[in-house]
């Protein structure tokens, strides 16, 4: 097993750290908060020699996530952080990076969407990249972000996928809180993620090629077929991988996180930091005799509709989470609630789903709320009706 | 080039293309509005016109101006703009101006 330290990280640093541990070729980012905790701590780093990266300094993230896709495209390896409306300046490219299958990894802290103007956490951000064909991964903890962003470069390497990975930690709660991370020793993390070989690089000038070339309605069609492909065998790649760092970390990761799942009548699904204060809710509730259970999940791109399915099979009522809102949607409901419930339709799962919006614009998030959440889940356990199928916690009504 | 009626497993992986130089088999001079029009008895073969096309669409043979690509001229009028010989009545068009004029593209 590898030797670990335990350090007094915030999870931005954290996230910093792993960088310095893969040591990438490129990095080029733009400062946006909270995501410039890492950033900053990355160019002292590359200031202070301690990593061989060309870090490009841009003028925006359109430029940042630009950059990032040339060097790939040249055989790098390379990435980059960012946030909310940075995120959303990279939107075009974010596609253009996914649909060349370049295996870029970003950080990304999220925090609320403008307007109106807000810095705190909320999921808005990635929710709206959700279907820019990268694989997402939440993390709860700063140890998770550590974790998730090692784990990401071998990812998105893996010759089957070709895919740029996001590793999600919650703005401020996460990204600015201190708190201990086992920090792996250098040696090991640089073993585990290997030297990067380009199937594909601009600079093989023995094999020239071309990327991102015109291409019509005669050949578009078949390449998104194959894109969405690759995504489809992202999960087993993240299973096998995380199952490695597993046995050389000693940290054990799946697709989510089942808490008191195996006897749960109730269950409540919930991404990143939130678990934290919904596990101590469902522990409670577990003393008090609640058959009640948490799923976090870690994957949300590819969504593991099936895996989730089953872990729900002998649910009779569900509550999803939601830190952000599908403007427009049924109802005004969360992306995760949304793809939750087309998953247990497909799979003819029986249990009651219900939607709650919370934390939006880095609003707490309070145990008394999700005990709430829990109550309501009894009821509809009993009655069998959902009352409200959209709610909302810690908002003045 | 892709091969055609390629299956979407048989697509190279993002559209990559591995054999440089490919755009020869694909017409592209279709998209043209204007057409340039040579005029080979006042040409001065400068060859400024072929410094400047954009799609290496001036053909030149032993030093001396040839013929247009009209597979691959887009019809940007770049060489039309840059010719520098006057002449008082075009060969093809009649017309004074340069040696080389653009109009307009009959199909």
């Amino acid at each position: 097993m590898v030797v670990s330290t335990k350090k007094a990280l915030e999870g931005a640093h954290a996230s910093a750290q792993a960088m310095r541990q893969i040591n990438p070729d490129v990095v080029a980012a733009y400062p946006i908060t909270p995501q410039t905790a890492i950033v900053q701590t990355f160019s002292q780093y590359v200031a202070d020699g301690d990593v061989a990266t060309e870090f490009i300094a841009v003028e925006s993230e359109h430029a940042a996530m630009s950059a990032c896709i040339g060097a790939a495209a040249a055989g790098g390896r390379v990435m980059t952080a960012t946030a909310a409306n940075g995120l959303a300046l990279m939107w075009e490219e974010l596609y253009i990076a996914a649909s060349m299958r370049l295996p870029i990894v970003m950080s990304v802290v999220n925090r609320a969407l403008s307007a109106p103007l807000n810095i705190h956490c909320d999921h808005s951000d990635t929710m709206g990249a959700r279907d820019a064909g990268w694989i997402q991964l939440y993390s709860e903890t700063g140890q998770e972000a550590y974790d998730n962003t090692i784990q990401a470069i071998r990812i998105a390497e893996h010759p089957d996928l070709l895919l740029p990975v996001m590793v999600m930690q919650d703005g401020f709660i996460t990204g600015h809180a201190v708190e201990l991370v086992e920090v792996a020793e250098d040696a090991a993390v640089k073993s585990f993620i290997g030297t990067y070989k380009p199937k594909y690089s601009l600079l093989d000038v023995d094999h020239p090629m071309t990327f991102g070339a015109w291409d019509l309605y005669d050949f578009y069609f078949e390449h998104k077929r194959q894109q969405t492909d690759a995504l489809s065998k992202a999960m087993k790649v993240i299973v096998d991988v995380s199952k490695e760092f597993g046995r050389t970390f000693g940290r054990n990761y799946g697709i989510f996180d089942a808490y008191a799942m195996d006897d749960a009548e109730l269950a409540i699904v919930v991404l990143s930091s939130t678990a934290g204060t919904a596990r101590t809710v469902v522990k409670k509730l577990r003393q008090q005799g609640v058959k009640i259970g948490l799923l976090k999940l870690r994957v949300f791109r590819p969504f593991p509709a099936q895996e989730l399915a089953d872990a729900l099979r002998s649910v009779k009522a569900v509550a999803v989470l939601d830190r952000a809102i599908s403007f427009g949607s049924m109802q005004g409901a969360g992306p995760l609630f949304l793809e939750t419930c087309a998953a247990l339709y497909a799979a003819g799962a029986k249990a009651k789903a219900v939607n709650y919006i919370y934390g939006l614009g880095g609003r707490d998030v309070f145990p008394e709320y999700i005990e709430t959440v829990a109550s309501d889940l009894q009821q509809i356990a009993e009655t069998g009706k959902v009352k409200s199928l959209v709610g909302y916690l810690g908002l003045r009504e | 080039m892709a091969k055609e009626n390629a299956t979407w497993r048989e697509v190279n992986i993002a559209g990559m293309v591995f054999e440089p130089g490919c755009t020869v088999e694909y017409n592209t001079g279709t998209w043209r509005v204007n057409r340039p029009l040579h005029d080979m008895e006042q040409c001065t073969h400068c060859l400024i016109c072929w410094v400047y096309c954009p799609d290496s669409s001036i053909i030149v043979k032993d030093g001396r101006w040839t013929e247009f690509d009209y597979d691959h001229c887009k019809g940007c009028g770049i060489c039309a703009s840059v010719c520098p010989v006057k002449v008082e009545k075009h060969v093809e068009t009649g017309k004074a101006g340069k040696v080389i004029q653009m109009v307009e593209e009959q199909r």
